[in-house]
Parts: C-alpha cells; sequence; structure tokens
C-alpha cells in the first residue's frame, strides 16, 4: 500500500494518443489533448533505422538467417575453409560412391569426384550471381527509379513504358532467349547480365512510387524551401526514406536470383560444364535418382536453404522496418 | 479532513433494485491482455440510463469511455480483450450472460451504436442502401426489396437529400456529415431503446456538427430512446445531457445531475475540466489545463487514480482508494474530500 | 469507363511493339546465325543456305525484317518453321495442353491457396496460422525444378501415385504437373489471403458488422472477406499470365506436349520463327490479363475510378 506515487507516463496505451484526431482548438470547449510534436525527416528517418535494427537483433529468424548466410558467403570465398579436397581431382573408379565411401561425407558424382567440395564450391556460383545482379539492379533501378519518380514528366513515362516491355518477358524465359544469342562461352558473366536484363523493373517501380509519395512530404517541401538543390534533397531526404522497401525486396530478390542461375543450368542453357554450380549437379543427377538420389538431395538442399535465408532475411528486414504490417 | 473510515466502509454504489432501469451497467470490468502488460480499461464500472434520457459521458483520451460502450454492444475483440466482472442488464436481463444467439438479437435492434468515424465505420464495397437494408434483412428476415424500401424511409428520415436515389451510392461518394446521418439511419433502423452515439461529431466539420447533434437529439425525441452520448465537447453536453458521468481511468469519479454537477463539482477532476476550458459566464478568466498526463492503465497508481496530478492530494490519497459514494442526494463522487470541494 | 480501356489500350501498343522487338532482336540479331544452329554439325548446301535466308528474310536489315514479320502477324500469319510446318499450326495444337496446365495450377491456387490463408487469418497466431506461414516460407524456398523432380520422383515413381510423365492419363496427368507449377503462387496466395483478412479483420467497419449483431459467419463471409479477396483475385488473375511461361520448366520436367515445351525445344533448336510466335503469344496473354484485371478492379473496389 505505501508504494511511491507513480508519476506514469502515456505509455502503454497503445495508440490512444495518436487516434484523438482532434486537435485542442481554443475557439471550442473541447477537453485538452495531449499531442506529440511531429519531428522532422531526419530524425523520422534515424528513428525508423535504429528502431529497425533494435527489433532486428532481438529477432531470431533475423540472426539465425544472418548466421547461415555468413557462413554460405565465406564458403563461397574461402571453400578451401571447408574441404582440402579439390573437387576436379577425380576417379572414375570412385563414380557414384554413395556418402561413406572412402569417408567422403556427401559420396562421389558421376566422374567419380568428391561432392562434398563440389558442393562447397557451389556456394561461389550462387553468391556470385545474386549479388552482382541484385547489386547491378539497384543500381540501374535506384538512379533511374530516383529519377524518374523525382522529376516526372517524359523521362517517366518512358521509362513506365521501357518497364512495361520488359515485365512482358518473365525473368526465365527473358534469360532463355538472351542466353541463346550469346555465342560463345556462357559463364558467371553472361548469365548474370541476363538476368540483370530481365531483373531490374520491380526495384525501378518499387523506388519510383516511394519517392513519389516520399516527395510530397513537408520535411521535403521544407528542404526545398530553404533552397537545397535536387542532388542534396534526392540524397540526404527523399533515397534515405524511400529505399526501405525495396532493400527488403532486393533481400529476397537475391535468393530468386540463385534460384533463377540455378534452374538456367539445370536447363542447360546457363552455366556450362565444367563449371561447378547446383544447378549443373541437379542436371547431372537427373539419370540416377533412382540409384543415387543423393546426388539430387544434397545440392538441392543446399539451393533451397540458400534461398530460405535471403527470404527470411528479407521477411525480418520487412517486419523490422514496416511495423504496421504485424 | 473527511472522516475516512467511513467513506472506505461504505459500498460501491450499485443500482437500487435491479432492473428499475433501462440499462444498468454493473460493477462492469474490462482488460486487455497484451505483450507490455494487462491494460485495466475499465475498473468496477456502475450507471444507469432511463427511457428518454440523455447520459453523457466525459473523460480524457484513454479513459474507457468507448471501451465500456463496446462491452455493451458486446464486440470487444477476445483475445485480448476479457470482460472480468459486472453485469450489463438491460430490461433487467444479463447481456453478458444471454446466449450468443439471443445476445445478437439485441444488437443492433434493441441496443445500437453510432462510431465516431464514418468513413472507416462503413464498408467501402457496400453501397450504403445495402448497409442499412442489412439490419431489416438480418434481424427481421425481410426481403431485400422491401429492406431497400426501409432504407430509403430511414435515409429520408435523417434527412439525406434525395434519399431515393442515393440508396445506391458508395460511402466514399457522401460528405463526411452525410455518412455519419447514414450511420445514424443504420443505428436508428430498427427503433432502438438505447443509442450509444461515441463522439458522434467529432470527425466533422464545426458548422455540420451542430446539424448532426440537433438531428441527433430530435430523433431522440421522436422515439423516446435512452441516449448514451460520449464526448469531449463540454458545451454540447451542457446543452443537452440530463446527466453526466465523469470518468478518470476506468472508473466514474464523479457523476450527477447535468446542472448540479456543472455547477459545482465536487471532484477535484471535474474542477480541472472545468478549468480547462473556455466558458462563456466566466471570459477573462485564465485557463489551467490539468497538469500531468493520463495514467498508464497497465499499471494504475494505487490508491486514487487521479493522485499524481491531483492539487488537493495528501498522503491518504496514495494508500486509500476514495470509493463512489452519495455525496448530495442523487449525487455521487469518489474522493476523500467531496464535499468540502462541493462547499468551497 | 469506356474511355479508360480505350487509353489502356492504346498504351498496349507501344507495349507489345516493343516486346515483340526485344523479342524479335534476341533471337534474330544478336551475333549467331540461325541458319548455321538450325544445321549443327552437318553443313547445308549454299543453294539451301540462300534459300532460307531469303524465305526468312535475313538478309534484310533487323527494322525491315521486323516490319515485314508484323505485317504478317497482323494478317494472323506467325510464320513458318523450318520443316515448312505453319506456327500457328504449331500453336493451335499445344495451347490447349498449356492452358488446361495453367488452369488446374490456378485451380490449385485459388482452393488451397484460398483456405488455407483464410483459417490462418482468422486463427492469427494459432499453431495453424504458424504451420501455413512455415509451409508456405518452404515451399517458396525450394526451386520450382527442384520441387518438380521431387515431386516427379516421389509421388510418381515411387509411390506411382500419378503418371511418371505425358498426359496420356487425360486430366488426372496434368494434376500433378499443374500443382508443381501453382506451388510458388499457391504460397503467396495463402500469405497475401491471410495477410488481408487479419488487416481487414481489424477495420472499424467489421466493428460496425458485429455491431449490427450479424452472425460472426456473415461477418467474415461478406464484409472481411470481400474486401480481403481484392488484392488476391488481382494476383490470381495476373499469375494466370505468368504461369504460361513458367510451364517452360514444369512442362519440360513432366514431358508435357505444351507451348512452354516447345518453345525452350524451338531456343535449343534456333527455330526463330517458332520461339518469336509462341513468346509473343505468351506476352499478348499477359498484357491482355493484366488490362481484363484492372477493369475487373472496378468490379471489385467501387473507390477505384477510372479517368
Ligand atoms: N484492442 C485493444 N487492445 C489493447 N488496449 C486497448 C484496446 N482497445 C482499447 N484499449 C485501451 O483501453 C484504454 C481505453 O480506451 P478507450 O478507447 O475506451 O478510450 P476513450 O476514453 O474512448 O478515449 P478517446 O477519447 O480517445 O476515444 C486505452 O488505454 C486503450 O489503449
Ligand atoms: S481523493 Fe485525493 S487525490 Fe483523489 S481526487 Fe480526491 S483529493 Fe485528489
Ligand atoms: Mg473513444
Amino acid at each position: 500500500m505505501s508504494s511511491p506515487p507513480n508519476v506514469s507516463s502515456g505509455q502503454g496505451q497503445d495508440g490512444s494518443l495518436l487516434r484523438s484526431s482532434d486537435a485542442p482548438d481554443p475557439t471550442q470547449s473541447r477537453l485538452p489533448v495531449t499531442t506529440d510534436d511531429t519531428s522532422t525527416g531526419g530524425d523520422r528517418q534515424a528513428s525508423l533505422w535504429s528502431d529497425a535494427w533494435r527489433q532486428l537483433r532481438r529477432n531470431p529468424i533475423f540472426i539465425v538467417a544472418s548466421m547461415l548466410l555468413l557462413v554460405l558467403a565465406v564458403m563461397a570465398a574461402f571453400p578451401q575453409l571447408f574441404t582440402n579436397t579439390d573437387p576436379r581431382s577425380c576417379d572414375l573408379a570412385n563414380s557414384r560412391g554413395g556418402p561413406g565411401t572412402n569417408g567422403a561425407w556427401f559420396g562421389y558424382d558421376l566422374q567419380g569426384c568428391d561432392y562434398y567440395a563440389n558442393v562447397i564450391y557451389g556456394a561461389r556460383v550462387s553468391m556470385t550471381i545474386g549479388v552482382f545482379v541484385v547489386g547491378s539492379s539497384l543500381f540501374i533501378g535506384v538512379v533511374l527509379g530516383a529519377l524518374a519518380g523525382f522529376y516526372g514528366g517524359w523521362f517517366d513515362s518512358l521509362m513506365s513504358r521501357i518497364t512495361d516491355i520488359f515485365f512482358g518477358l518473365p525473368l526465365i524465359l527473358g534469360a532463355i532467349l538472351l542466353l541463346n544469342a550469346f555465342t560463345g562461352e556462357r559463364g558467371t558473366f553472361q548469365v548474370g547480365l541476363a538476368l540483370i536484363a530481365f531483373g531490374w523493373m520491380t526495384i525501378l517501380r518499387l523506388l519510383r512510387s516511394s519517392v513519389i509519395s516520399v516527395k510530397a512530404a513537408d520535411y521535403v517541401q521544407a528542404a526545398r524551401a530553404l533552397g537545397a538543390n535536387d542532388w542534396r534533397i534526392i540524397t540526404t531526404h527523399i533515397l534515405p526514406n524511400a529505399i526501405a522497401p525495396v532493400l527488403v525486396y532486393a533481400t529476397i530478390l537475391i535468393g530468386g536470383v540463385i534460384a533463377a542461375e540455378a534452374t538456367l543450368s539445370f536447363l542447360g542453357i546457363g552455366l556450362q560444364l565444367p563449371a561447378i554450380s547446383w544447378g549443373l549437379q541437379i542436371n547431372g543427377a537427373r539419370n540416377f535418382v533412382r540409384t543415387s538420389p543423393y546426388l539430387l538431395l544434397i545440392p538441392s538442399a543446399f539451393l533451397s536453404a540458400t534461398v530460405l535465408c535471403f527470404i527470411m532475411l528479407g521477411d525480418a528486414l520487412r517486419d523490422a522496418l514496416d511495423p504496421k504490417l504485424r | 479532513m473527511a472522516d475516512l473510515t467511513k467513506s472506505v466502509t461504505a459500498p460501491a454504489l450499485r443500482p437500487t433494485v435491479p432492473g428499475s432501469h433501462l440499462l444498468e451497467v454493473d460493477d462492469l470490468s474490462v482488460e486487455f491482455r497484451t505483450d507490455y502488460g494487462t491494460v485495466r480499461a475499465v475498473n468496477a464500472l456502475s450507471y444507469h440510463l432511463d427511457n428518454g434520457e440523455t447520459l453523457a459521458i466525459l473523460g480524457e483520451s484513454g479513459s474507457g469511455k468507448s471501451v465500456s460502450a463496446q462491452a455493451i454492444m458486446g464486440i470487444i475483440d477476445t483475445p485480448p480483450g476479457y470482460i472480468t466482472s459486472g453485469q450489463i442488464r438491460y430490461q433487467g436481463r444479463d447481456l453478458l450472460t444471454m446466449d450468443k444467439a439471443e445476445q445478437r438479437a439485441m444488437r443492433g435492434a434493441e441496443i445500437a451504436i453510432v462510431f465516431q468515424d464514418a468513413l472507416s465505420a462503413l464498408n467501402p464495397v457496400f453501397t450504403v442502401g445495402a448497409q442499412i437494408a442489412e439490419m431489416f434483412q438480418v434481424h427481421r428476415g425481410t426481403s431485400k426489396k422491401e429492406a431497400l424500401a426501409h432504407a430509403a424511409e430511414l435515409m429520408d428520415r435523417v434527412r439525406i437529400p434525395s434519399a431515393k436515389s442515393r440508396l445506391k451510392d458508395y460511402p466514399h461518394q457522401f460528405s463526411g456529415g452525410m455518412r455519419q446521418r447514414v450511420m445514424m439511419a443504420m443505428a436508428l433502423a430498427l427503433d432502438p431503446k438505447v443509442l450509444i452515439a461515441d463522439e458522434p461529431t467529432t470527425a466533422l466539420d464545426v458548422t455540420v456538427q451542430a446539424q448532426i447533434m440537433e438531428l441527433l437529439l430530435n430523433l431522440q425525441a421522436e422515439n423516446g430512446m435512452g441516449l448514451i452520448l460520449i464526448t469531449h465537447d463540454l458545451g454540447v453536453v451542457g446543452e443537452v445531457a440530463d446527466r453526466v458521468a465523469v470518468m478518470y481511468a476506468g472508473r466514474i469519479v464523479e457523476t450527477g445531475g447535468i446542472h448540479e454537477v456543472f455547477g459545482s463539482p465536487a471532484h477535484p477532476y471535474t474542477v480541472g475540466l472545468m478549468n480547462s476550458v473556455p466558458r462563456v459566464d466566466q471570459r477573462g478568466q485564465r485557463l489551467s489545463p490539468i497538469i500531468g498526463s493520463p495514467p498508464n492503465l497497465a499499471d494504475i497508481p494505487p490508491g486514487c487514480s487521479f493522485h499524481p496530478r491531483c492539487p488537493r492530494a495528501e498522503v491518504a490519497c496514495r494508500e486509500e482508494r476514495p470509493p463512489l459514494r452519495e455525496i448530495v442526494l442523487g449525487r455521487q463522487a469518489a474522493c476523500h474530500f467531496a464535499e468540502e470541494i462541493l462547499d468551497a | 469507363m469506356g474511355r479508360y480501356i480505350a487509353r489502356r489500350l492504346l498504351l498496349t501498343i507501344p507495349v507489345l511493339l516493343g516486346s515483340t522487338f526485344l523479342i524479335f532482336a534476341m533471337v534474330y540479331a544478336l551475333p549467331g546465325d540461325p541458319i548455321a544452329a538450325l544445321a549443327g554439325d552437318r553443313p547445308l548446301a549454299p543453294g539451301v543456305v540462300a534459300e532460307l535466308k531469303d524465305r526468312y528474310n535475313l538478309n534484310d536489315p533487323l527494322l525491315v525484317q521486323y516490319g515485314k514479320y508484323l505485317g504478317a502477324l497482323l494478317q494472323g500469319d506467325l510464320g513458318t518453321d523450318f520443316a515448312g510446318r505453319s506456327v500457328s499450326e504449331t500453336v493451335a495444337e499445344r495451347l490447349p495442353v498449356t492452358v488446361k496446365l495453367a488452369l488446374v495450377a490456378v485451380g490449385f491456387e485459388a482452393l488451397i491457396g484460398l483456405i488455407a490463408g483464410v483459417l490462418a487469418g482468422i486463427r492469427k497466431d494459432s499453431f495453424f496460422d504458424n504451420l501455413v506461414l512455415v509451409t508456405t516460407i518452404a515451399v517458396v524456398s525450394v526451386p520450382v525444378f527442384v520441387l518438380g523432380f521431387v515431386a516427379q520422383i516421389t509421388l510418381a515413381l515411387r509411390l506411382n501415385l500419378f503418371p511418371i510423365s505425358g498426359i496420356g492419363e487425360g486430366l488426372y496427368s496434368y494434376l500433378l504437373p499443374g500443382f508443381v507449377l501453382g506451388s510458388l503462387s499457391l504460397a503467396v496466395v495463402a500469405r497475401l489471403t491471410r495477410t488481408s483478412l487479419v488487416e481487414n479483420l481489424r477495420n472499424d467497419y467489421v466493428r460496425t458488422a458485429r455491431a449490427k449483431g450479424l452472425p460472426p459467419r456473415t461477418v467474415l463471409a461478406k464484409h472481411a472477406l470481400r474486401n480481403s479477396l481484392i488484392p488476391v483475385v488481382t494476383f490470381l488473375g495476373a499469375d494466370l499470365g505468368a504461369l504460361l511461361s513458367g510451364a517452360i520448366v514444369t512442362e519440360g520436367i513432366f514431358n508435357i506436349p505444351g507451348l512452354g515445351r516447345t518453345v525452350f525445344q524451338a531456343v535449343q533448336s534456333g527455330e526463330g520463327a517458332v520461339v518469336v510466335g509462341v513468346v509473343t503469344l505468351f506476352i499478348f496473354f499477359y498484357i491482355v490479363f493484366n488490362l481484363v484485371i484492372d477493369i475487373a478492379y472496378a468490379a471489385l473496389d467501387p473507390r477505384i475510378r477510372y479517368e
């Protein structure tokens, strides 16, 4: 009974402050209503990102996904850390030796190459293509999307039509056509280019529409009134506030691109042997699924897990950046 | 100093004979179990309403006005909301213990509600005609055609111009005031005996507010229903209400006839409310808003919940909760020093 | 409304022209000699090469080739393949197969996706909700060709529940490939429905519906669900267009003689006329479906106004 007087704040009554839309109006006889003073653009974005980071740090899904991706990244950069075996030193005598044969964890493939080493080295292609394609698409989409959204006019219309044209061709189909047109060798770079060519449009659209919605915000108008130039307004006021949905999408897109590369390689139109790619490994397993199912299952599991990690990361990012979605 | 021992032992005030009023809210408590703790939005709330009477409920944002209204309507979401005690008696029968179907039959037909924001309270993808007609179809089993004819009559009754031709319009095609009229037509469709108006004019322009209030009162006069008016607008309360109940932290802190309470408030919170708004009869006086912010309902201060903000608070206020007690015939207040404040 | 449709149709023209030109350029203009590709390792007689080049206008500049192709296209002529067979004939034969497959896929999406989404949405945070969440994420993560492959091996090959490949057993043989084709979108539909329903259940008008004394079932089915379905129906419509080309992988795995497999084989064998013709058709479907959806939107959501 003798607990000290509680000088409490309005916290905990979620939303009750926000919900009273009636501002105090001296001409009206109204009850006093506490209002929050609205903060500026800079504060808003700082708190958006720091709130997001605080929430991410506590999200187990985020932690697990980013740990796994870190392992995959190291695997891609330094496969030697994971295996001493050269994936290309093969011995036909070991052909399709199952897991455990001669101490090889994942057994041997058709050529008698160590499957574990091959699967480990396969991470490199996937991660490289994922980062290369999404990085380039981000660059194209963000630059063009920001310009289209900010300036509008003929440039915006032109960009809309061009994205429409590319949207007509789905990622895989477009990439098949383009890759088929490339003569000569089809390596990581070529496959990457084909995926960029048909993968950048959504980023442009997302960024364009968030730029348009941010552009009208008061703090941007204020910066304009203060005489900030376009470049400064775009880079310091608009982009930081418009980029969140794009980042969420781009994270998930990495997973999509990795799956697309594997699909193309599986179809025989992406990477070519002797490149090492999970898609090629799955293709190679086609005819032996009855007798050696591990040849299919192991690279499939690695591939799916990688895609899964990026999707979970994107989901966690979205939850953190857009609290009203949950 | 008031006689503390006496006030502490006085029982919480309840309607004398159950069933003697049209609607009786008795010892109602509602809590929300959230991730941030248990929010006690309504605590042992009791009041009553008679036929043709207007009861105004006043209180700061978050004091539990809407939640208590939703409890009466039976539309609190469980989870997170739970009614933890009390009865809500309509014509002597407890709504909370009725079976679900019976409860539903009351809802909208006997007791209806008008919400604050008609734009979001109406379904955007159905015509207003269909939404009003639904009342007749569901409760009376009326055919669609007939129900629409009733809907047109109702829209006429709430003075929507060329009602018939607007039956097929969608909510977004109406102005704010007209939408609120649609809401009212829907609420009044089955001639309810109790109408709860939860800040019916807050979302509207000042000029429209007056029209809607007037319409509401006319309609009340026409069919003699009891009206619970939840509002922030002391001016309106002074003009239209018969009785007033002032809520703080989910409790009633003062209630009584409108002239008595407004004329000489007996609770420091009511005094604060009166001083925080400009009044015609006290032009030139300085306004003094209530200092501090509303309590955290997940952690309500012990003793008198108002004590951290109360200019009159004494040590006793922190330790003993003042019960709501009769101070003068027909007037109740929950303050240890109510009599002194009244006499001052 | 009429004006809106007219304007949308007009806007469609440059997009169609642009997309077909894009395909055309990729198939004919980029380095690589389709005739040589056709011939493969066996060299063709110079006379034959010249005749073929002439027949396919390969000696003209690209734009002229494209112009001639468009001219023919407008008369409904999709050209002929190297074997002299009209592409329209091939399309007429293969299209129904792919359409059936796509419809089966959309059927699965709508049925399973919607039911799972609604059940998860009304019991937010329940065990079932989490189960749907985990399952959909897992399905989305497994690339379609892996899923198709694994499904074929386990359900068809091992358990003998479905035909392994081909369409010999009528509609029944479409079930497994249709499910695989629709799996990704099925997961999307489930999550979209769930999110949309949860959001709508929070809306004020749902509270109003309850305050009107409507039975819970009516509140859900009439007031909440109706609004939640708007984005889902939109997605399903757009997806039908995308499924046609998604069929490339699925038809390949299950050996289904539809347009997807046709176009893939044509790409590999350098049959430019077939590739351009079929892909143009895909794009045409895609654009038409999108237009239809935009218009259907108005029927579903009266707040949308077209001007
Ligand atoms: N669904 C809910 N979940 C959690 N807390 C809730 C919920 N609904 C209401 N509350 C809490 O209950 C308390 C009382 O809310 P209520 O809406 O009754 O206030 P009010 O008096 O109507 O205020 P206002 O004048 O702003 O309408 C608030 O603190 C609110 O945060
Ligand atoms: S009981 Fe004490 S704290 Fe509460 S209102 Fe009265 S004087 Fe103020
Ligand atoms: Mg309220």
